[in-house]
């Protein structure tokens, strides 16, 4: 028994199968997410990362399998308890999917007026300690997501996804786009966040760097559903010659820390 | 799930605050009021071990108020915390904002006339800007007719088929019952004078010259113009226009140009379609109310209409065409890249169509009672 046996569950997909009309995207997929943890999912373009993540989040129906978080089976759970396990996730969108017409602020105080029952003063303040964990300066409160460059629309799009607290975050792609300073403090703040937090993180990711910054595990999507998971070392001994490539090419060998 | 409870205890000057429960973002508000009445003064210690759960909510309070404890001249102590929490609250504490005083909006009577000043200058600019956009587009039309080759065909027809045949039903069903309400309203107020046979000139007139036309217009510019305007405005919003200027092709010549020039063509025949449809209530009214019958109908409308109402009323048709395209567009144009105002856009391109085509409409009005036509 590895020790990743023991651990809890806190996401648990089995036998997931999505299909858009006659494309499928995912057949017969598996995968656990323990608590505490931030696993890397890492696949191809159009291997349907973005899609489990959405379909673990609900926003996509799977044509079969079940899909638990927490031991909510999120297929079968009725309003209230969606509503639950809601508030105890937070999702970060590819490019921060903030609500234009809100500042910064606003937005990360958005799930707070929805959830909770908070004063005005009590929610700006605590918007404003979001803002900052993040990473952002205090003047970005007041600027639309217009105004803000890429990496700062990301960031402000993790302190909405945080603004519950959640206990699982769900991060697509956050790194892409940045510039590679952008990007390494991006992955230092996840990790940083993560460990302060007891964070579990569910991150999908084309970049190399961010997989060894940041993940204990990874899950490779690959001919429909998860190939194989663990860690960067257990990745290097795979021979399936797509996870190979990922693996070993020249972006990887330059990624890879030295010792 | 236990609630989260304080327990206060004074001796001396040793004060001790133990937490326990759930120190979590659902509780702040009500433990923020437990711990407010505690002064700082002597030693404080903030027990922290029978903590179940802390999150940043939490953490953020216990900073606050160490720190508000240690500026009234208290020492404040930390004990009981294990070891993720005390990581939390530090990390807390090391990203803390600054307070910031919210800003409150000034108002009064200069605030209100320096807005409306700002009003005027900003519609003053837009004014300008859209006659230039005018200008830019009649020129780039004009480049159009003489080089008839660089005209996008395709382009072209599909506008026409959208802006105008689509359009079809609802211009003639919208100017059919106009016709009908007129045919009718005309009936019972005539009657009284028993000058019935004048509600075919009440209804020709009206419809020929002004509600044919108008409405048709008033139509296409919901339809058409806010089509225009989002179309226009989420192309800019994907940079799709940016690209288009980098591959050396004018988003105007590429854009507008078809959809002016489909509005030209379609928004006569519409508005021809509208003045028949009209023609038609009316006539189907006046049968119904006062037993004109088509013939009749007819005879009366040849004899008493002058052909100059129907052309009084088809040579506006262009102009209100070139008001909807240019307006849709140059709003389009003006999209920024947020969401809201691709909304705010659309709604300002139709309500400053429609307002300009009912302004021309009153100038060409003027201008026909000059030349007595």
């Amino acid at each position: 028994m590895t020790p990743e046996e023991k651990r809890e569950a806190v996401i648990e997909v089995r036998g997931l199968v999505t299909r858009f009309g006659d494309h499928v995207v995912h057949d017969g997929l598996d995968l656990d997410v323990y608590r505490g943890e931030v696993l890397g999912v890492v696949g191809g373009s159009g291997t349907g990362k973005s899609v489990l993540l959405r379909t673990i989040c609900g926003l996509n129906r799977p044509a079969a399998g079940t899909i638990r978080v927490f031991g909510t089976d999120i297929l079968a759970a009725s309003s209230a308890e969606r509503r639950s396990l809601e508030n105890r996730w937070g999702v970060m969108f590819q490019d921060g999917a903030l609500f234009s017409s809100l500042t910064v602020r606003e937005n990360v105080e958005a799930p707070m007026r929805e959830r909770l029952d908070l004063s005005p003063e009590l929610m700006r303040r605590l918007a404003e300690l979001k803002v900052a964990l993040v990473g952002l300066p205090s003047h970005a409160n007041d600027k639309y997501p217009a105004e803000l460059s890429g990496g700062m629309r990301k960031r402000a799009g993790l302190a909405r996804a945080l603004a519950l607290d959640p206990e699982i975050v769900f991060l697509d792609e956050p790194t892409a786009g940045l510039d590679p300073i952008g990007a390494t403090a991006f992955d230092e703040l996840i990790r940083s966040l993560q460990r302060a937090l007891g964070l579990t993180v569910f991150l999908v990711t084309h970049d190399l760097d961010t997989l060894h910054a940041t993940c204990d595990r990874i899950a490779v999507l690959a001919e429909k559903k998860v190939l194989v998971t663990g860690t960067m070392a257990d990745m290097l001994k795979v021979e399936h010659p797509w996870v190979r490539e990922y693996f070993h090419g020249p972006r990887a060998r330059a990624a890879q820390p030295t010792a | 799930m236990t609630e989260s409870a304080v327990n206060i205890e004074k001796s001396g000057d040793r004060t001790l605050v133990a937490l326990a429960g759930r120190v979590v973002i659902h509780r702040i508000e009500s433990l923020e009021q437990v711990l407010k009445p505690i002064r700082g003064g002597g030693t404080i210690t903030i027990d922290l071990s029978e903590v179940e759960a802390l999150d940043t909510a939490g953490a953020w309070l216990i900073v606050t108020v160490c720190d508000r404890l240690a500026a009234e001249g208290a020492d404040v102590q930390l004990k009981g915390a294990t070891e993720p929490q005390r990581q939390l609250i530090e990390t807390v504490a090391n990203s803390l904002p600054e307070e910031r005083a919210e800003t409150k909006a000034p108002h009064g009577l200069m605030v209100w006339l320096e807005s409306v000043g700002r009003h005027v200058a900003a519609n003053g600019t837009l004014a300008l800007e859209l006659l230039s956009f005018l200008g830019e587009t009649m020129a780039r039309l004009g480049g159009t007719i003489l080089r008839p080759w660089r005209l996008r065909l395709t382009s072209l027809v599909a506008q026409m088929q959208e802006t105008g045949w689509n359009a079809v039903p609802i211009v003639v069903l919208l100017t059919f019952l106009i016709g009908v309400v007129l045919g009718y309203q005309g009936a019972s107020q005539l009657q009284q004078f028993g000058a019935e046979v004048f509600v075919v000139d009440l209804v020709a007139i009206s419809v020929l010259r002004e509600l044919g036309v108008l409405l048709t217009a008033i139509i296409v510019a919901g339809r058409s113009g806010s089509a225009f305007t989002s179309a226009i405005g989420s192309m800019k919003m994907q940079e799709e226009i940016d690209a288009m200027r980098t591959l050396g092709l004018d988003p105007i010549e590429v854009l507008v140009v078809p959809r002016l020039l489909a509005l030209l063509l379609m928004l006569p025949a519409l508005a021809f379609l509208g003045n028949m449809a009209g023609l038609l209530g009316g006539m189907l009214m006046s049968w119904i109310e006062l037993n004109i019958s088509p013939t009749q109908f007819f005879a009366r409308l040849l004899d008493g209409t002058d052909v100059s109402h129907f052309l009084v009323g088809m040579v506006k048709a262009p102009f209100f065409a070139v008001i909807i395209a240019v307006v849709g567009a140059f709003q389009g144009m003006k999209v920024e890249m947020d969401a809201a105002s691709l909304g705010r856009r659309t709604s300002i391109s139709v309500v400053l169509a429609i307002f300009l085509v009912i302004v021309v409409d009153a100038i060409f009005s003027v201008f026909f009672a000059i030349l007595g036509i």
